[in-house]
């Protein structure tokens, strides 16, 4: 294969991996602090993106022009309002129902998300098309052979790196993060130990669903298009990921991310018959992962919670 | 001059009256008025309300008429639901039905089973009418078959030689990859590699990388709005030099609006005229730029106003009457509307000779004969 189109198969790849690795690291978090699955993970990254174009909408409606002043707002807007809708969603939903079976909070969690998307859909203007999302970073290109590299692309994969180090820096080296690790391993002992274990629980669910903003207005940007709906194939391509990582291990959902955006390239780019079936191929591989090593691939070492 | 009032009152109230004495006659409309191909859905909803608003407006139509409008999604369940929901209503005499394909194939089963006639006004898949023999069912636009007939010659005309072809693995999708690839093999085409994508898919880019290695001249797209709107829109990401070729279901103002500038010199073919070139289409736009409606009509409504008139005719004439309506519309031969003679075939197939090709010039769907690529201002591949 032409050198080129070799590195444009790799970027389309790494690209994805990085809107899945951000999905992924929300579902990881979650499962870290509390030993939850939230389902409505997928629809808050589709909140975060029609935030995002309801602000940029209105902006530019009002006579903003500069791109870069609609782009911050955008952004601001919609981490910050998704913060909040996923401390809240944490607050009324998850928390009480912390002695209750697992089960009930994934499907508590899994009809809010219903209620997020179909929400959406019927109170958003014409929310049941397609939406163009607005270009705005610097269009152009650089050619090098048969690959090319747009620049608002490398921006955006810029960006999302530059957020997975970021969520990496906080989790290792602030005192939140130490206290979301604590409460990680022992909620129990971290109380004891005088850690606010609510506090950080909401903490962490904000941290999650910002990064869930994030690659939310990522995505749109990257596609130029929008729907109601797109969060649910990427709420269960982030679940994937963070499972075939380790549920729990933040590294483990960024290298599940990158994995499933490398199963899905290589289904549509190197097996034989049509590209139609790579979701199938991708997921099938992730079954074969999860029978071989069921707790990920890089589990907890530590055995506490057997 | 108070003597010409009074008449005018007269005469007004004289021309109101008999409405009131009128049965109610019920027809369905069912299209996809929500979800991505919605605008189309809209537009064939507000053309054959158009439809039934002119007629009730008329004194002498022996029956006023209602339209009862139900959303199919452009999904085959939702659609199964509506149709029974409609079939099942004894209320309702005919209906005008389906936008999408595999929306439609679902459903002809509902209409023979309550013997509800419908007219399909905008699927185009052969098989809806012709891999059945349902006395229910009637088409007025014409199916894919001639449309890829005409596309490939067309197409190759221009001296094109080398085509990628992507296609959604719908009915709809398969059965365009089906007709267009064997149509192009006789025009001398050459088909370098062919993609099955699913119809909600967001990332075309291994796709468009592996279509880049094969350097088609031409990308064949067969699909509806949204994923034609977001394949052009990747290709441009990835630097794939080809022009974009599209089916009827991506002529639509939505395709324009979703993609902007990037829209240009898109190609794209369509049964019948646009409706300014059909022969009633002039009387059919003034009259539905007068009703105000917030949608287009876009490029099916013609034929939704044209099912619909056909079948309030024939109740006009035979009566509110599921059998006898059926019986009527199967006979129906070189009946004047708004997109030309309508004859059905012994499978009650409109037969559509004329094919349209569109090119998108400056952020619109213009016919190829009158567009700057035809008179050799503009190139659809750039130099």
């Amino acid at each position: 294969m032409d050198p080129g189109l070799l590195a444009q198969h790799v970027f389309n790849g790494l690209m994805l991996g990085v809107i899945y690795a951000l999905v992924a690291v929300g579902f990881t978090l979650f499962f870290g602090v509390l030993d939850v699955i939230k389902f409505s993970h997928g629809d808050v990254v589709m909140l975060g993106a029609f935030t995002a174009l309801a602000v940029s909408v209105g902006l530019t409606g009002g006579g903003v022009t500069s791109s870069p002043l609609v782009l911050a707002a955008m952004l601001v807007a919609a981490i910050a309002s998704m913060a909040l809708v996923g401390a809240l969603l944490a607050r009324l939903l998850v928390l009480p129902l912390r002695r209750a079976p697992a089960i009930n909070v994934l499907l508590i969690t899994l009809m809010a998300g219903t209620v997020i998307r179909e929400g959406v859909r019927l109170f958003y203007p014409q929310g049941s098309n397609p939406k163009p999302f607005p270009r705005l970073l610097p269009g152009g290109s650089s050619e090098l052979g048969a690959f090319t590299l747009r620049h608002d692309s490398a921006i955006l994969f810029a960006v999302g790196v530059l957020a997975i180090v970021g969520v990496h820096l906080v989790l290792t080296r602030t005192r939140l993060g130490l206290a979301i690790r604590a409460v990680a391993q022992d909620p129990e002992t971290a109380s004891a130990m005088g850690i606010p274990f609510t506090a950080t629980v909401l903490a962490t669910f904000a941290i999650g669903s910002a990064l869930a903003a994030l690659a939310g207005v990522v995505n749109g940007l990257y596609y130029s298009e929008i729907s109601f709906n797109l969060g649910l194939l990427l709420g269960a391509i982030g679940f994937s990921a963070a499972v075939i990582g380790g549920l729990g291990n933040v590294y483990g959902a960024i290298l599940g991310g990158f994995l499933f955006a490398a199963l899905q390239t290589i289904g549509a780019v190197a097996l034989p018959f049509a590209s139609a079936y790579k979701d199938v191929f991708a997921f099938a591989v992730v079954i074969v992962v999860m029978a071989i090593r069921p707790a990920g691939l890089l589990a907890e070492r530590s055995a506490e919670r057997v | 001059m108070r003597l010409a009032t009074l008449l005018i009152t007269v005469m007004v109230a004289l021309a109101t009256l008999p409405a009131q004495g009128k049965d109610t006659v019920r027809i369905a409309f069912i299209g996809p008025l929500t979800g991505g191909v919605s605008a189309n859905g809209l537009g064939g909803r507000n053309s054959a309300d158009l439809a039934v608003r002119l007629r009730n407006a008329d004194a002498k139509a022996p029956y006023t008429y209602e339209l009862v409008v139900l959303d199919d999604e452009c999904k085959p369940n939702v659609g199964v639901q509506v149709a029974t929901k409609a079939a099942a209503d004894n209320g309702i005499v005919a209906g005008v039905t389906h936008y999408c394909s595999t929306v439609a194939m679902a459903a002809v089963d509902v209409y023979r089973k309550f013997g509800l006639p419908v007219i399909v006004w905008g699927a185009v898949l052969p098989d809806i009418t012709y891999a059945n023999d349902y006395k229910e069912v009637h088409r007025v636009n014409g199916t894919m078959i001639n449309q890829n007939e005409a596309a490939a010659r067309f197409m190759t005309g221009l001296r094109f030689k080398r085509w990628a072809v992507i296609h959604d693995t719908t009915d709809y999708g398969k059965g365009h990859n089906k007709y267009f690839s064997e149509d192009l093999a006789r025009s001398g085409g050459q088909i370098l590699g062919t993609f099955g994508v699913t119809a909600d898919q967001q990332d075309f880019s291994a796709e468009l990388t592996k279509i880049k290695e094969l350097k088609p001249e031409v990308i064949y797209f067969a699909g509806l709005t949204p994923v034609g709107v977001r394949i052009r829109s990747q290709m441009d990401k990835l630097g794939v030099k080809a022009v974009f070729q599209g089916t009827s279901g991506i002529v639509s103002d939505a395709f324009i609006e979703g993609l902007g500038p990037l829209a240009e010199g898109v190609v794209a073919f369509r049964e019948g005229a646009p409706a300014e070139k059909l022969p009633g289409g002039r009387v059919f736009l003034d009259a539905y730029t007068k009703q105000k409606y917030p949608d287009d009509p876009e490029a099916y409504g013609p034929f939704a106003f044209a099912a619909a008139t056909l079948i309030m005719d024939a109740i006009d004439k035979v009566g509110p009457d599921r059998r006898k309506v059926r019986a009527e519309l199967n006979r129906t031969k070189d009946y004047d509307s708004v997109v030309g003679k309508i004859t059905f075939d012994d499978h009650r197939q409109n037969a559509v000779p004329l094919i349209t090709r569109f090119v998108v010039q400056d952020g619109k769907w213009v016919v190829w004969e009158d567009s700057e690529y035809a008179s050799g201002k503009r190139a659809l591949v750039k130099k």
